[in-house]
């Protein structure tokens, strides 16, 4: 019983960081339909980035989202503008799968030949350190960790809700040809959508830095994993991806605990699997005609 | 649909035999003409991965179901073999196991059915996450499955006996014959009625449904002809490579290869697979030869993959296609207006779904049917 308890706290603390993860690929997807494979690449290039702002510069990762997420949006922006907003076809779906997939492969590789692959990590001082909270411990890197991802998570929701470019994203994700009608700039709109979305990446990869050894092939771990994620709470519905982070991270740490760490990471497809059986179009997914 | 491709509806004709018996003829000569053990290992995975887009091309071309999940059935085929050899003590390692292929193929195509029958309740991009996500379940079996797939460690299969002179030859035409079936098979379909359910569903599905196509039969017989053929391309590469590792058995990039070479050459189309698989495959040799041994391998890569997709869009057949029917058109309407005598065509029913939605996708039709 205190094994299992012990494992729901973590899940509940890593599921924060999928979700901040997921929520910025899911936003993507509501914006313009792009199902981002190149999410998780985004994420380990800032953990890189944390990694060399941490040992050259002593900057603490947490800070260092100062500086990423800007970064991040940045590079989001731009990448939407060369590589996606092309596509403006018939298929443009399609071609935007392997378009972030090529992305994704091209952030692999930018990062192989600039840090080599063998494993990072990022030590800091209180890397080791925990809280003993009514005899459960709490690592304090995954406490701040999951603070952090909720704090974001509410100034997302915040720029989506209060703020005109907010209302803007809004309401392309409800009706793009309307949105346009009334006077929004769609490619605006899907370009500074996309660097939001991939802006999510910047602090959930400090994060990631700070937990797990990573390496410039680790995305494809963690692309398997946000999709799973994407899909449960359904495509483009950004509470139901906080929701679904959470689930899924408290079902495989339980997973975990019960039965083994090497299977832990299937209980992700598991749960996917018995969503799609029940419900194809996740948790909070709408039936959009031909979508779904 | 053009009025010339629905008269042609007689299964075998004269020009499609032609094209393949030359087809034919060209890859039993190429590995004899150029037989330098370089040359015919490359003209092997261009083979390979030409039946393997052709392949994908059924699902994910014609049937518009990106499947991204491909790689996997090619690990399940590769395992497949290495298991086998391993169990039995029939199977000696000569030619044997290619016979033993298309056990391989008929299995995963079987186990491809319920896992079809799931995934396939979604569509298009969500249709891609869950095939995607099917790759890592298959991936994250090989490594954790120790038992059947030695996991990291790999599993081996005995080394062929065949002459070293001669070597690579023994897989080339395992893979030659297996794209000649691939293509034999969308021949086949794209002909007959199956075809142009396939095509309904890409256009739109509930319409297709709505007008009695058993949209869910057709779509799981093509996902399952589809990856039995990727089964058995597995199967032949892990015969040839000797070893299977999980994470070359199980490789996002293969999936991620076949498909760029279907877009390349041009979806839906039945040479366009191979046309794109004769340009990348090379390609990519060359870069790994050049680039491989530092990391600018994946750069270079992902480079020339953005300047396709970017460059053409619509594939290299579609495109040279299309521009024909363009001045065809052009030309018949100069022509028209010179004679001012209206046109004489006759009036030929049409197939009413595949108008339905996409325009461009039927302008390209004419050259689809080829």
């Amino acid at each position: 019983m205190h094994a299992l308890i012990q494992g729901l706290i973590l899940g509940v603390l890593t599921g924060g960081v999928y979700a901040l993860m997921a929520s910025g690929q899911t936003l993507i997807f509501g914006i313009m339909k792009v199902v981002n494979l190149a999410q998780g690449a985004f994420v380990i290039a800032s953990a890189y980035l944390a990694f060399t702002l941490f040992t050259r510069f002593g900057i603490d990762p947490f800070l260092a989202v100062l500086i990423t997420t800007p970064l991040m949006f940045c590079i989001g922006a731009a990448g939407q503008w060369l590589f996606l907003r092309p596509l403006r076809r018939e298929n443009a779906a399609e071609l935007s799968l392997l378009v972030t997939f090529a992305l994704a492969l091209l952030i692999e590789g930018i990062l192989s030949v600039t840090y080599s692959t063998t494993y990072r990590s990022i030590n800091t001082g209180y890397a080791n350190k925990s809280f003993e909270v009514a005899g459960y411990t709490v690592s304090a890197v995954r406490l701040y960790g999951f603070l952090l991802s909720i704090a974001l998570l509410g100034l997302l929701y915040g720029v989506l809700q209060k703020t005109r470019f907010g209302r803007a994203i809004r309401a392309t994700v409800q009706n793009p040809q309307s949105a346009a009608l009334l006077g929004v700039d769609a490619t605006r709109v899907q370009a500074y959508g996309f660097g939001l979305g991939i802006s999510t990446a910047a602090a959930s990869g400090s994060i990631f830095g700070l937990l797990y050894p990573f390496q410039s092939g680790s995305h494809y771990d963690l692309i398997s994993r946000l999709l799973s994620v994407v899909v449960l709470g359904g495509l483009g519905s950004i509470g139901g991806a906080v929701l679904a982070g959470i689930a899924i991270g408290v079902v495989s740490s339980v997973a975990a605990v019960l039965w083994s760490p090497t299977w832990s990471e299937m209980s992700f497809f598991v749960v996917l699997l018995l969503v799609l059986l029940v419900r194809p179009q996740g948790m909070f997914g709408r039936v959009e005609r031909g979508a779904v | 649909m053009t009025t010339a491709s629905m008269h042609q509806s007689r299964l075998v004709t004269p020009a499609g035999l032609t094209r393949a018996s030359a087809f034919t003829a060209l890859l039993v000569a190429l590995p004899l003409v150029f037989n330098a053990h370089w040359m015919v290992n490359l003209l092997f995975f261009t083979v390979l991965y030409a039946a393997m887009s052709v392949a994908w091309n059924l699902i994910g071309g014609y049937a518009g179901y990106p499947s991204l999940g491909h790689a996997a059935f090619f690990g399940l085929g590769a395992y497949g073999v290495s298991l086998v050899f391993t169990g039995s003590q029939v199977l000696s390692n000569g030619y044997e196991p290619f016979l033993l292929l298309p056990l391989v193929g008929l299995g995963a195509g079987l186990i491809a059915l319920p896992i079809g029958l799931i995934a396939m309740r979604t569509r298009a991009d969500v249709f891609a996450i869950v095939t995607i996500t099917l790759l890592f379940v298959a991936q994250t079996l090989a490594f954790n499955l120790k038992g059947l797939t030695g996991g990291a460690q790999g599993a081996s299969v005995a080394p062929p006996p065949f002459r070293l002179e001669i070597f690579e030859q023994p897989f080339y035409f395992a893979a030659a014959a297996l794209l000649l079936l691939a293509m034999g098979l969308t021949y086949l379909a794209v002909r007959t009625k199956i075809g142009l359910a396939l095509t309904a569903i890409r256009a739109d599905e509930d319409k297709a449904r709505g007008i009695g196509i058993r949209t869910t039969a057709v779509k799981l017989m093509a996902f399952s002809v589809s990856v039995g053929l990727v089964a058995m391309a597995g199967g032949i590469w892990a015969y040839y490579v000797g070893f299977v590792y999980p994470q070359f058995a199980v490789d996002p990039l293969l999936t991620i290869a076949i498909v760029l070479m279907t877009f390349l050459g041009g979806r839906a189309t039945l040479w366009g697979p191979v046309l794109g698989a004769a340009i990348l495959m090379p390609a990519q040799q060359l870069l790994a030869y050049y680039v491989g041994g530092s990391r600018l391998y994946l750069i270079a890569y992902a480079a020339i993959f953005l300047l396709i997709i970017l460059l053409l869009p619509r594939g290299v057949l579609p495109t040279v296609f299309h521009r024909r029917r363009l001045s065809a058109l052009a030309a018949t309407a100069s022509q028209a207006e010179a004679q001012a005598v209206p046109s004489t065509g006759p009036e030929v029913l049409r197939p009413p779904t595949v108008m339905a939605s996409e325009p461009s996708y039927v302008q390209t039709s004419a050259g689809e049917r080829r």
